[in-house]
Formats: structure tokens, sequence, C-alpha cells
């Protein structure tokens, strides 16, 4: 049965609904499970921006109401025919999502209850803005003129066909994104936004991107809605209980598989209507409330949580053959492979980097060294992307990478690690260490990606983990997790974040030898380290930075040598 | 252009309707920024006092004796929330989520009690208003502007000035290390959740005596005095009067200048706009 993969699924029931629709069901059971369609349509739209990448949006009232009044206005206004008013109103609810995608997602650092707010804010905003205009005007929108094409013999079974269309190609969407690189992308976005942009993720166009998908599904249902109800308000169209029922669906059914938000939608709407019909509404919607409650408190990953599938594609460990490590070629002459000039970076007032100048030479082991403090972290932190430079160039062969954003900058071949280990925590091991293969450099394709993958966890002694989520893995496991994540995108350069700290005296002997592994199998390494003896052992050149400013560069026994750079490590003797 | 008594007019009923957003603002912005949840009951729970304010009116108690009774059994059901929270772990988002199931439950039992028809609280206070010159004063209003005054500045003194606001600051700041220098983080925030809902039942008697109560209206507040939480900073007592006022002001000015309906335009573009310039702060 798991064998199956799931577009066959979807063909398989859409079919079988399909030719439910030959034998002329009553009227009002046709329009109950279009009623049905439409919320699995709206849920499983919803889900995919917001339950796979983690930005709840309460706005999606906004996106189905922009569709149900396009479609209105066309049809009354324009006289349009109804199915040709649909495209018109997915690509209007489309573009409203991409525009305010592209301020929203702009700002840097935004925590999803202020997204929730935001777009829950736009709502109410476009919902003034139309009961102002023509486009309502306060009373209401009659659709009763407009013509239901003739797809089968009653309206209600046009409809009931319709919703089966919609609902059929929502989910193939949604399965398609949660199988691609589109969908690993948003689970490491929901996981930890900052390190997926610079393992070379995309962060800003994937959200965009599913925005624009999940709003579009979302205008489609509102404009064939519109006309299923034949009459809109804005006080309907742009309720609060919308988006609400729509993440409770979402929710309930479990967020992380793309089936989950329509299990929720089928689930409640037959909850509330079993209700409406025994005459107890009122009780119907407590219930509904009580069950959010109850799911949220005791299983928060929802119905389908635990059968969720691996995001971004199903692994195929058995054929995954070891390559042999490719030798990054040595190129002697030319540019150094890193050159930065005049480096500057404050926060609020505070120099951490004050006009650092500093080259990296291909094929060497460059020592960053210097007290708590001093800038290097920081360094890293703008050499990759993860902070926009204040002045300064940062030359990468000659190309200033200065101003590129932090996934262009892992294209480039630069990766790093972390200090303290930053693990996607919903992702396994193995995919883990894929990602960066996939989205790094060579962007290899899933297969290769994760042969590259079990490469570097067989270099790092994780191939046993594999599978294995990251909250399974000890400190050591998780530092060494770093460095495969890092290698996995074949760096030209390699920023290596005290990947020592916190281990115990054999395992920094083990990393020294991996470390050295690596250099000799021709990758460039910038070692920050506080274990000197590391420092002394690895490295060929080290450069010593305090308050932000390089005090000396050289041997590493010579500089470490030097009085003014005992002195900034020891402070001055009082003697 | 509206005459100046018009727009005199409107700037007061603009200060106490702000009153009103500062007063349901209040615990919104103390939980939200004190105790990292966003509790979307606190207008389940302010239409709860309005209605039970109502009842006890029926019954032919005065509000003032309602509020008595009111606030203090908030305060349990305050700490009875944090209670659920904590035990349960609840994240901040999933506490949006939790508390608007208990929104929506809140909202069936006062229709299912109160059925969806407009209630009216039958009080000596409800009618009520002073007339200085051209301009009129409801008592409502100028009780509301009081309270709110009262409370944030209490609650602001409070934080500021007292051991225990030291501490539910410090708990606030970082509840593990507060903890480990002797604070009981958790009593504190029972204590704080308490207050919140307490407040919330005092702005349900204020809602009592100003509104025609509805059960679907819990929603209609939603979005104002959000703006006016986040406009005037998470977890600052004096914030939301402050910012509630402002808002309140402008609405009713683009009332008296353009039509009655473009006033949601207002808060919600103020407080998109916060959004997009402040994330810092809030």
């Amino acid at each position: 049965m798991r064998g199956v993969p799931a577009p066959v699924w979807i063909v398989l029931a859409t079919a079988a609904f399909g030719a439910l629709a030959l034998f002329h069901l009553p009227a009002f059971y046709e329009s109950f499970i279009y009623l049905c369609f439409f919320w699995v349509v709206l849920a499983t739209s919803w889900n995919i921006l917001s339950g796979y990448s983690g930005y709840f949006s309460f706005g999606h009232a906004a996106f189905f109401g922009a569709g149900a009044y396009t479609t209105a206005t066309l049809a009354n206004d324009f006289d349009l025919p109804f199915l040709w008013t649909l495209p018109a109103a997915a690509a209007v609810a489309a573009l409203l999502g991409v525009g305010i995608g592209a301020v929203v997602f702009r700002m840097p650092r935004l925590r999803g209850e202020l997204f929730a707010l935001l777009t829950l804010a736009v709502t109410f905003v476009l919902a003034t803005i139309v009961s102002n205009t023509r486009l309502d005007g306060g009373p209401g929108v009659y659709l009763s003129g407009v013509a239901i094409p003739r797809i089968a013999a009653s309206p209600s079974t046009t409809f009931y066909l319709m919703g089966l269309i919609g609902a059929a190609a929502t989910l193939w969407i949604a399965q398609a994104v949660h199988a691609s690189k589109l969908g690993l992308g948003l689970f490491a976005i929901h996981d930890d936004e900052d390190v997926a942009e610079v393992m070379g993720v995309p962060t800003f166009g994937y959200k965009i991107a599913a925005f624009a998908l999940s709003c579009g599904l979302a205008g489609m249902a509102g404009g064939v809605q519109a006309v299923f109800i034949s009459y809109l308000t804005t006080g309907e169209t742009f309720s609060i209980i919308l988006p609400l029922n729509v993440v409770l669906m979402s929710v309930l059914g479990g967020t992380r598989h793309w089936l989950g938000p329509a299990a929720g939608a089928v689930v409640v709407t037959i909850l509330l209507y079993a209700f409406t019909a025994g005459g107890h509404p009122v009780a119907g919607r407590a219930i509904v409330g009580l069950v959010l409650i109850a799911v949220i408190l005791l299983m928060p990953s929802g119905l389908l949580g635990r059968f969720a599938p691996r995001a971004g594609g199903r692994a195929r460990r058995r054929a995954v053959a070891r390559a042999a490590i490719e030798p990054i070629p040595a190129e002697v002459e030319g540019a150094p492979l890193l050159a930065v000039h005049g480096l500057a970076k404050s926060f609020s007032g505070l120099k951490a980097l004050d006009g650092v100048e500093l080259e990296v030479r291909r094929g060497e082991i460059l020592g960053l060294v210097g007290p708590n403090g001093s800038g290097k972290s920081t360094l890293v932190n703008v050499v990759s992307g993860h902070y926009a430079r204040d002045a300064g160039r940062i030359l990468c062969e000659g190309r200033d990478i200065g101003g590129l954003g932090a996934h262009r900058i892992a294209h480039a071949g630069i990766a790093r690690t972390y200090q303290i280990p930053r693990p996607f925590a919903h992702l396994t091991v193995l995919q883990n260490v894929a990602l960066p293969a996939r989205f790094g450099r060579l962007a290899m394709d899933r297969h290769r990606a994760e042969s590259e993958a079990m490469h570097w966890l067989a270099f790092t002694g994780l191939d046993s983990k594999a599978d294995a989520l990251p909250q399974d893995l000890n400190l050591h496991q998780r530092k060494f997790l770093e460095l495969a994540r890092a290698l996995a995108s074949r760096p030209r350069l390699l920023l290596l974040d005290e990947v020592l700290s916190g281990l115990s005296p054999t395992e920094i002997d083990h990393a020294i030898e991996t470390v050295r592994n690596i250099r000799d199998a021709g990758a460039t390494i910038v070692f920050i380290e506080h274990v000197m003896r590391a420092v002394m052992e690895l490295t060929d050149r080290i450069v010593v930075l305090d308050q932000g400013k390089v005090i000396a560069e050289g041997k590493p026994d010579e500089v470490m040598r030097r009085e003014h750079v005992v002195t900034a490590y020891l402070g001055r003797p009082h003697a | 252009m509206p005459s100046a008594a018009l727009l005199g007019q409107s700037l007061l009923s603009g200060i106490f309707v702000g009153a009103l957003y500062g007063l349901l603002g209040l615990g919104l912005s103390l939980s939200w920024g004190m105790l990292r949840q966003i509790n979307l009951a606190h207008f389940a729970l302010a239409f709860l006092g309005a209605y039970l304010t109502y009842q006890l009116g029926l019954a032919g108690l005065d509000p003032f004796l309602s509020l008595l009774l009111i606030a203090p059994a908030f305060f349990l059901v305050g700490i009875a929330l944090h209670w659920i929270f904590d035990r349960f772990k609840v994240s901040p988002f999933n506490s949006l989520l939790l508390t608007f199931g208990l929104t929506v439950v809140v909202e069936s039992v006062i229709q299912g009690i109160w059925t969806a028809d407009f209630r009216r609280l039958d009080s000596p206070y409800t009618a009520l208003k002073f007339h200085i010159g051209n301009l009129y004063f409801p008592f409502a209003g100028l009780l509301t502007l009081l309270m709110a005054v009262a409370l944030s500045v209490a609650v602001w003194a409070l934080l500021r000035y007292t051991d225990l606001g030291k501490a539910m600051r410090a708990a606030a700041e970082d509840a593990p290390i507060a903890a480990a220098f002797g604070i009981d983080t958790v009593a504190l925030g029972r204590m704080l959740s308490g207050l919140c809902a307490a407040f919330a039942g005092v702005a349900g008697v204020a809602i009592a005596l100003t509104y025609t109560l509805a059960p679907s209206q819990i929603y209609s507040w939603i979005g104002v005095v959000f703006a006016a939480v986040m406009i005037g900073g998470l977890g600052k007592p004096l914030g939301p009067l402050l910012a509630g006022i402002a808002i309140g002001i402008s609405e009713a000015l683009t009332m008296a200048v353009t039509a009655p309906a473009w006033a949601p335009l207002v808060s919600f573009s103020l407080l998109i706009v916060v959004l997009l310039t402040r994330t810092r702060r809030v």
C-alpha cells in the first residue's frame, strides 16, 4: 500500500467521486459534498504556505474574498462567462498575495504571530475598501443572474464536479510541492530560516512562490463559491471565521502532511453539518472549539501527523552509493580565494568589525583567533551573508559578494558551521546533510544529493544515524552533523566556527584528524578556534583579531609569541 | 467640512471609545508581553463579563456591584487558564490557536444562553449624560475613561515601584534566571494571568454600559484592540491606553469627515504600518 505513489491515489479517488456523479444523487447530497470539497481546497491551499513553512496566515479570507469579488465584478459588470472569470479570480488573489509577500517577507526576523496579525489586518483593509467602492458598495452583490455552465444535467452536479476538480487539483499541487525541492526548502524555513538561507535556500523567493500558489487556489475557490451562494456581502466574505476554520482544519488534520488539512476539513464540515441538521448549530460550534483545544493540547501534530511522509521526496536508501571524494582542483595562481577589505559592522554603536583586512589563499587552513568578543563570529556571519556589512568589500575570487543574499553566497561556494549546532529539527540527519547538496553550489538532484550526504555521513562517522532526528544525537554528533552539512555542498571555502568547543580531549583528536582530511581533499578552510593545540597543529597561517581589528598575521608559532598578541589575550602585566 | 461642535463631539467620542480600546488592550498587552500568551479569549471573557452585567442588571443589581462580583470571579478564571498554559507548556503561537478555540466555545455558550438577539443593559447610568456648552459627556464614557486611566496607571506603578512588580518584570525577561534568584515565576504568572482576566471583566462592565450586545461582536473588536496593543508596545501598561485613544480619535474624525464605513481603514492601516516599521519593539 505504501508503495503506491500519492498522485495515483488522487487520480483513483477523483475517478471514484466522478463516477458518483453519474448516479444522480439528490441535489442536497451533491451540494453537501461540494461544501466538503470547498473546504478541502481552502484548507489545503492555506497549508502550502502556512503549514509547510510555518508562516501562519490569518488572511485567507482576503484572498478568498479577492477571488469572489473578482468573479462577481467580471460576471455582473463585464458579462464575462462564469468559467472565464475563474482564472482571473485566481490571478487577482495570487497577485495580491505576491504584493503583500514582497513587502512583508522583506522584513528581517518577521515572527509568526506578527505575520498572522498582518495578514488579518490586510483582510479588514480590503473588506473596508470593497464595501466602500463600487465593487460592493455596502448592501452586497447578487450573482443569481450569472449563467451556470452546463457541464452536467443540473446545477448541483455542475458545482459538485467543479468542486471535485478543484479539490483534486489542489491536493495534487499540495503533494507535488511536498515532494519537491520547493517543499524541502519550505520545511527547512519552518525549522530555521536563517540556516536554510545560508545553506543556499532562496527563502524569499520560495515564500513568495508558496504564497502565490496558496492565494491563487483560495481565489479560485472564492470565485466558484461566489456563484454557488449567489449573494456576497463583505461582512460574510471577509469574516474572521473563515481563516480560523481553515487553521482549525489544518491543525486538526496535521500541517506536515499534504493530506492533513483535507482530512481536517472533511471531519469539521461533517461535524458542523451533523449538529446543524440536528438543530443544534450552536452546540456544533462549541464542539469544534473544544476539539481545537483538545488537539492543541494533546495531539499537536494532528490526526495525520505521525504518518507524514518525508519532505522533499522519498529517500532511496538502497540505491545510495558512496561516491569517492572528488578532489577540488587546486588552482595555484590568480586572485586569493577570499579577500576582505575595510570590512566594518556595528551593533548599535558597538564596533564588532572595524576595518578588517584579510586574505584567504587557496588550499590553506587559515586560523582566525582572538579573545572573546573580538569579532571572529561576526566576521563569519558577515562573510556568509547572515548579517549585512556596514562598509567594506568581500571579494570571492575577485567578485564582490558583500551585497548578495546569503543563499547566493552559498551558491558561490562558501559554507559555514555554527558554533552552537543548528540542525533542522524536523528533518532526518540524512535530509539535513542532503539539503545543502541540493541547494548549494552544485545544485545536485535528489538522488545525487542523498548519495553525497551518505558519503559525508560516513566521513564523519554518522552513517548509522542517517534516519535519526537531530534530537537523538549527542553534542559531539551534532557538531559532526554541522560539519557534514557544510561539506555536503562541496564548498570551495569552509568557515568552521569553533567546531571543537565543548568536546572532550579524545573527541578533539578525532575532530582534528577529520579537519586535516577535509583539507587534504582540497578544501580551503578558515578555522576559528579557542583550542590552541588544534590551532597550532592544523593551521598554516593565523590572523589575530582584537576589538574588531586585525592585530597580527603570520606563522602560528611566531605570531602567538608576539607581545601585543599575548597582551590582547591575557591583559597587560601589572608588575 | 463639519462644524466645530460636531468635530468637538467626535473628538470626545473618540476619546471615550479609545479608552475602551485601552481597557481591553491592557490585559491583552500584559499577557502577551509578560507571559508570552496571545490571548484571543480576552475578548470572549470581556463579552461574558458584559452579558453577566446585563443578567445581573435584569436581577436588579447595580452595575457597580456586579463589577465587585465579576472581577474576583474572573481573576480565578485567569488563574485556571494559566494553569492550563503552564501544565501543557503551550507555545506563544499555540496559545493563539488554543484561545481561539476557547473564544468559539464561550461565544457558543453566550449564544446558547442569551441567543443571538441584541441585548441592552437597562440601568440608571446608561442614559445619564452631562452637558457643558454644546458638548455632552456620557456618564458611561467618562466612567470607562476613568477606569482605564486608573487601572493603567496602577499597573504601571505596580510594575515600576514595587518589589512584586520588579519580580514580575524579571520573570517576564527571563523566567529560568528569575527562578534561579528565588522568584516563584509560576505563582507570579498565575497572578498576572488572573489580573488580566479581571481586567477583561472590568472592560465587560464598561461594554455593557455603553453598547448593545450580540455574541458575534466578540470578533469585531479583535483587530482594532490588537492595533492599540501593538502600537502601544507589548507589556507596557500605559501603551494600549494612549494608542487606543489615538486610534479612537482618528477613527472618530474619519467618520466625521468622510463616511462612517471608512473608519476601520484607519485602525487597520495603522496596525499594518506599525507592524512593518516597528517589528523590533513588539
